[in-house]
């Protein structure tokens, strides 16, 4: 078997996830021995067919982008969802709080009635057509991400890890931030960053989204023992989209 | 001649963003010719409102991958302006270094990936890893130094973490900014062969003029990036950032979903040329020497020469970001100056920074919990599009007679000289304060 296809598409986002596989530098020249690159229309001009693996990064928001994705999804053996907009809708969904007119008002005045700015409900990658692999972060962290990609190079199922941000914290003999006064995602995010955010003196914004299992009782402890309430949690939690509804049970 | 010439170029590549090129002529009659952007709108302004003074940054990072540490020092900075604050000068000039980082990873992002591939008559960066092993080799090394740049100071690569509204979360140990002094000292010869390579390939940069208005922050005696009034090519008058929309006059256009803006002309343009064209006089000696070399002068009205004081800027950060450690480790840094109480309170404040592509402008709005319930934001890719018509609407009609897939490439080429960043540029503007 030759080299796997794999092309990078983009929708609803900031790109700074595929602005990170630009960031390999020397580890990209390592990673095309392993996969072969025939579409991305940031960094070539080469449009492909039949792909192995496609690579989508961003939200999806309007109708004419569900019918892209649901072109790339009949191309593509293996669907992989890059970062927070793609595998949970990411900051994209904050726009969801507010009804779409008072949105169009709010940043386009009277222009608002324009057909070329409408756009839906902004929705994740899983809820328009099937994944079958996420890498989570905003954004996606390098050296995960170029794990992922020799794995599947190599036939093997990529691990993702399942247990909590605050495991690699500890590892890193990080002092806990609710000790700082503060409301950190830690408890029930999903771990693969090592602990990025607390190890750099900030809460964790819960980017990855939560855990399959999260432990809410654990989190609840933690949340009274500091003091604070389920709402402080569920209003951090509404940031990168990742799993309100989960916490509050 | 070709008696017909119709390109439709949907979601031009090697930019960040979607934008389309269209355009129709026959028996040499333009019948159609536009630049459009049909970037799925995004909302940040919508999203932001309600939102705690604590999570601006957080948000706004994520309007751009490629500019995040501009759109969070232009909202620390706003917001900062709102609550009525002061930031210590040392952690001032943190955030610069910061700054210096993300200019030299964009800046170099777009011309050895980006551009050069154009330049060599190649679609992509790939070929040219066999066939300009050391160029490609340059363009990592300057690339993942900014990267590497941008961690040690901000604590990532893209979407920095220790940056916050009263100064820093963390700072780097004295150790950090020494490994990283050697870095940026390393990076010089490699600045050196893009520079050589640039130099040789300059000739294929079409040779089109458009005299336009320039438009960028300036302070006296400084080529500035981080502080400094809104200056333009056409008026010795400064504006103040808190002014920023005397200068920004948004318009929606029927082609964009981003809008678009003009000042004393019909359009203006923002950007690394822009830059140069009003602070050149102020480069550092490396930088300056960098410019004659390449032969760029001020006064410069060659859109796709935005890609040679691109080049020009990557020695520029990198020499004044060697300086400005030298200082920081001469004084020491000082921890106790770290980060300031906050204090929110009912107010409004606006900033003003250069990201990589050009000025860019950020207001919020503050109820006295320090909640937003307002916000606007005026990007530098937005404040090119209706000169990138222009310039197309000039540029047409001096090329029409050649072959089609010439006149495509130079179309492409001048979208790409301005270095858009199109995600960047949709959803916001204009907002009504409510």
């Amino acid at each position: 078997m030759g080299k796997p296809r794999v092309a990078i598409f983009d929708f609803a986002c900031c790109e700074g996830c595929q602005l990170q596989i630009a960031n390999l530098d020397e580890d990209l020249l390592n990673l095309i021995e392993l996969v072969e690159p025939v579409e991305w229309r940031e960094a070539m001009s080469e449009k492909a067919g039949q792909i192995d693996v496609a690579i989508v990064e961003g939200s999806i928001t309007r109708a004419e982008d569900e019918q892209r994705l649901k072109e790339i999804r009949q191309r593509a053996e293996i669907l992989m969802a890059l970062g927070s907009c793609a595998t949970h809708g990411g900051v994209n969904k904050l726009r969801n709080r507010v009804p779409l007119e008072e949105a169009q008002r709010i940043v386009y005045g009277a222009s608002a009635g324009m057909p070329h700015l409408q756009s839906g409900q902004v929705k994740a990658v899983h809820e328009v057509v099937p994944v079958d692999l996420k890498i989570y972060g905003c954004p996606i962290e390098i050296t995960e991400f170029s794990r992922i990609i020799r794995e599947l190079a190599a036939g093997r199922t990529p691990f993702v890890p399942n247990y909590p941000v605050c495991v690699e914290c500890k590892l890193r003999e990080n002092v806990c931030r609710y000790e700082y006064n503060e409301i950190c995602l830690g408890p029930v995010t999903r771990a693969g960053c090592n602990a990025r955010c607390p190890s750099n003196g900030m809460w964790c914004f819960g980017c990855r989204g939560p855990v399959d299992h999260p432990n809410i009782n654990a989190a609840y402890d933690v949340m009274a023992k500091y003091g604070k309430t389920v709402e402080d949690l569920v209003g951090k939690l509404e940031l990168f989209c990742s799993g309100e509804e989960r916490i509050r049970g | 001649m070709a008696e017909t010439v119709n390109i439709q170029v949907d979601h031009i590549t090697r930019v960040e963003g979607h934008g389309n090129i269209v355009l129709r002529a026959r028996d040499g009659h333009i019948e159609k010719l536009e630049w459009q952007v049909p970037e799925a709108p995004r909302f940040f302004e919508a999203m932001v409102k309600g939102r705690s003074w604590q999570d601006i940054q957080t948000v706004v990072s994520r309007i751009c991958g490629i500019c995040s540490v501009s759109h969070s020092l232009a909202a620390l900075k706003a917001v900062e302006a709102a609550f009525g604050m002061e930031i210590p000068p040392q952690m001032q000039r943190l955030r610069l270094l910061c700054h210096y980082g993300e200019q030299l990873e964009s800046h170099s992002l777009h011309l050895g990936y980006l551009v050069a591939p154009d330049l060599l008559g190649q679609k992509s960066v790939l070929p040219l890893i066999e066939s300009h092993p050391d160029l490609v080799r340059a363009v990592m090394k300057a690339h993942s130094t900014g990267n590497r740049w941008m961690e040690v100071i901000g604590g990532r690569m893209t979407h920095p973490v220790r940056l916050k509204v009263g100064g820093f979360t963390k700072l780097p140990t004295e150790e950090e900014l020494v490994s990283l002094r050697t870095l940026l000292e390393e990076c010089l010869p490699a600045l050196e062969v893009m520079a050589d390579a640039l130099h040789d390939l300059a000739d294929r940069l079409p040779d089109f003029r458009r005299e336009t208005e320039y438009v960028a922050l300036v302070r006296p005696g400084e080529y500035t990036f981080y502080e400094g009034h809104i200056g333009s090519t056409d008026t010795e008058e400064t504006v103040p950032p808190a002014q920023f929309e005397k200068v920004a006059n948004e318009y929606v256009s029927p082609q964009s979903t981003a809008k678009w803006a003009r000042w004393h002309r019909e359009s203006y343009m923002v950007g690394a040329l822009a830059r140069f064209n009003l602070n050149g006089e102020y480069l550092l000696p490396r930088a300056a020497a960098t410019a004659s070399k390449l032969g760029l002068e001020k006064g410069n009205c060659n859109p796709y020469w935005n890609n040679i004081a691109q080049m020009v800027e990557c020695v520029q950060v990198v020499e004044d970001g060697i300086r400005l450690i030298d200082a920081l480790l001469e004084e020491g840094l000082d921890e106790q100056s770290r980060t300031v109480p906050v204090t929110p309170r009912d107010g409004e404040g606006a900033a003003a920074v250069e990201a990589p592509r050009g000025i860019l402008f950020h207001r919020y709005r503050f109820d006295s919990r320090g909640f937003c319930i307002g916000a606007n934001m005026c990007i530098p890719t937005n404040q090119n599009h209706a000169n990138i018509q222009k310039d197309f609407e000039k540029l047409v009609p001096e090329i029409l007679d050649r072959d089609q897939e010439e006149i495509r490439l130079m179309l492409e080429m001048l979208v790409r000289a301005y270095d858009p960043c199109i995600s960047c540029s949709t959803h916001y503007l204009d907002v009504t304060f409510v």
